[in-house]
């Protein structure tokens, strides 16, 4: 067996390990703020508001994620008027397109996901709201985005668990995160084995570690919709 | 020329969806076979089928992908090597790509069958055990049209993410419908198009499926309230 490839090359690990969670970090983040002012449209009464927006998760849910990301990193590249713009040191950038790809990805996921929390809101917390006089953006922030949140927690934290799982496509752009340094590790050392399994651990106790502050958070935040207490 | 590249991305669809179809197989009996070990009274059969579900939850997909391509064959040649044997094994791509989805789906179709076996009303089993009816026939007769008609929601689920999941094997080497995708951007410099035509047809296999089963879904629905199952 070859573990101490693994051992010496534990700095890269490290390094890779930090990658996946700042992708997924910061593409959770941007993807909940896009997600939160569409679920709203996704439920508005305008038709044409509520059409676009569902046009938007269903194509970008409606793909491979693979698709999505080499048509934004390569696909790009075909359109001359792009390259020529002052966008292009940007878009050019595996890791712009990989942030771009996975927010617009997780975004249309979490829109359902929000959107169907705000359709199970009680009646009777909404008209509550109105009853006491409360201006939209007051009862938003008091009764729909807090009865939105606490109900799609379960659903949400799936969601985490399968963004962070898919910033492991990144290594197909060339960035060096937990599947890439394990993919490096196999071609500098010819050693198919221990490089995959130790990046397979790495993201078995990062998706715990996700899973119990999920569940913590339920607890926490969520505990009154749990009918058996 | 652009014809001709976009029927070789369409054609390699047939081996897209083959493959799709044929993990699906597995992974639906496989599931099922799981989802009884996880409600299974042997403890230790439970914690088994638990601490599975939770790796193959808990890795990416591209990454169990890697370990069953490179990392099984090499565990398995060495240990060859180490019982003095000139044997060499290499597993076909195609093969293993089926059996890798297969197995990771199976553990999301162990979580959709479990639910729904736990939600058949108990008065039904019941009354078949009262009529003295064979086990086999129960499953075949109360058990499964009640489960197609619970698991419908979540199945359909896990076969989108299917379908979706098979462009990683293009990574791999087998030439699906993203594999063909990137040869003739390589081979055209229009990268762009040829990756928006695959995934035009992801997003057809995704939207034809979601309407199909919605229609099965209605179907099943009408009988039951019918009350000729």
């Amino acid at each position: 067996m070859n573990w101490d490839v693994v051992v010496e090359n534990l700095r890269l690990y490290a390094q890779g390990a930090g990658l996946t969670i700042w992708l997924t970090l910061l593409s959770l983040s941007a993807a909940f703020l896009l997600a939160l002012p569409l679920a709203f449209l996704r439920n508005s009464r305008s038709r044409f508001l509520r059409r676009s927006v569902i046009a938007y998760t269903t194509v970008f849910r409606g793909t491979p994620l693979l698709v999505q990301l080499f048509l934004v990193y390569f696909g790009l590249a075909q359109f001359e008027l792009l390259r020529g713009s002052f966008l292009w040191p940007w878009l050019s950038s595996p890791l712009v397109c990989a942030l771009l790809v996975f927010v617009l990805n997780s975004g249309a996921y979490t829109t359902e996901i929000f959107a169907g929390g705000l359709r199970t809101i009680p009646k009777g917390e909404i008209e509550a709201a109105q009853a006491y006089g409360f201006t939209p953006l007051r009862a938003a922030l008091r009764i729909f985005i807090p009865g939105m949140l606490s109900r799609s927690l379960p659903l949400y934290g799936n969601e985490m668990i399968m963004l962070m799982h898919a910033t492991s496509l990144a290594s197909t752009v060339t960035l060096m995160e937990i599947t890439g340094v394990a993919r490096n590790i196999t071609l500098n050392y010819y050693i198919q084995l221990e490089p995959y399994v130790a990046a397979a651990l790495i993201y078995l106790a990062l998706t715990a570690i996700l899973v119990a502050a999920v569940q913590l958070a339920e607890r926490r935040f969520a505990n009154f919709l749990r009918l058996d207490h | 020329m652009f014809a001709a590249f976009a029927w070789t991305i369409l054609a390699a669809g047939s081996l897209t969806l083959l493959l799709a179809l044929g993990a699906l197989v597995l992974a639906s009996v496989l599931g099922l076979a799981l989802a009884y070990g996880k409600l299974s009274r042997r403890r230790w059969l439970m914690r088994l089928v638990q601490g599975f579900t939770f790796v193959i939850r808990g890795i990416p997909d591209l990454v169990l992908m890697l370990l069953v391509f490179y990392s099984l064959p090499a565990a398995i040649n060495q240990f060859l090597e180490w019982t003095g044997s000139d044997l060499w094994v290499e597993f076909p791509p195609f093969w293993a790509g089926m059996f890798t989805l297969g197995v990771i789906f199976s553990a999301y179709m162990c979580e959709t069958f479990k639910s729904a076996l736990q939600n058949i009303p108990r008065g039904q089993l019941e009354a078949a055990q009262a009529f003295g009816l064979h086990p086999r026939r129960i499953f075949w007769r109360i058990t499964l049209p009640q489960l197609a008609r619970l698991a419908l929601p979540g199945f359909t689920n896990n076969w989108l993410v299917l379908v979706k999941a098979t462009a990683l094997v293009s990574l791999l080497g087998l030439q699906d419908v993203m594999f063909r995708a990137k040869g003739a951007a390589e081979a055209t410099g229009q990268p762009f198009t040829y990756y928006l035509i695959a995934g035009g047809f992801y997003l057809a296999a995704t939207l034809v499926s979601t309407f199909a089963l919605l229609a099965l879904a209605r179907r099943l629905e009408q009988t039951n309230q019918a009350g000729r199952t």
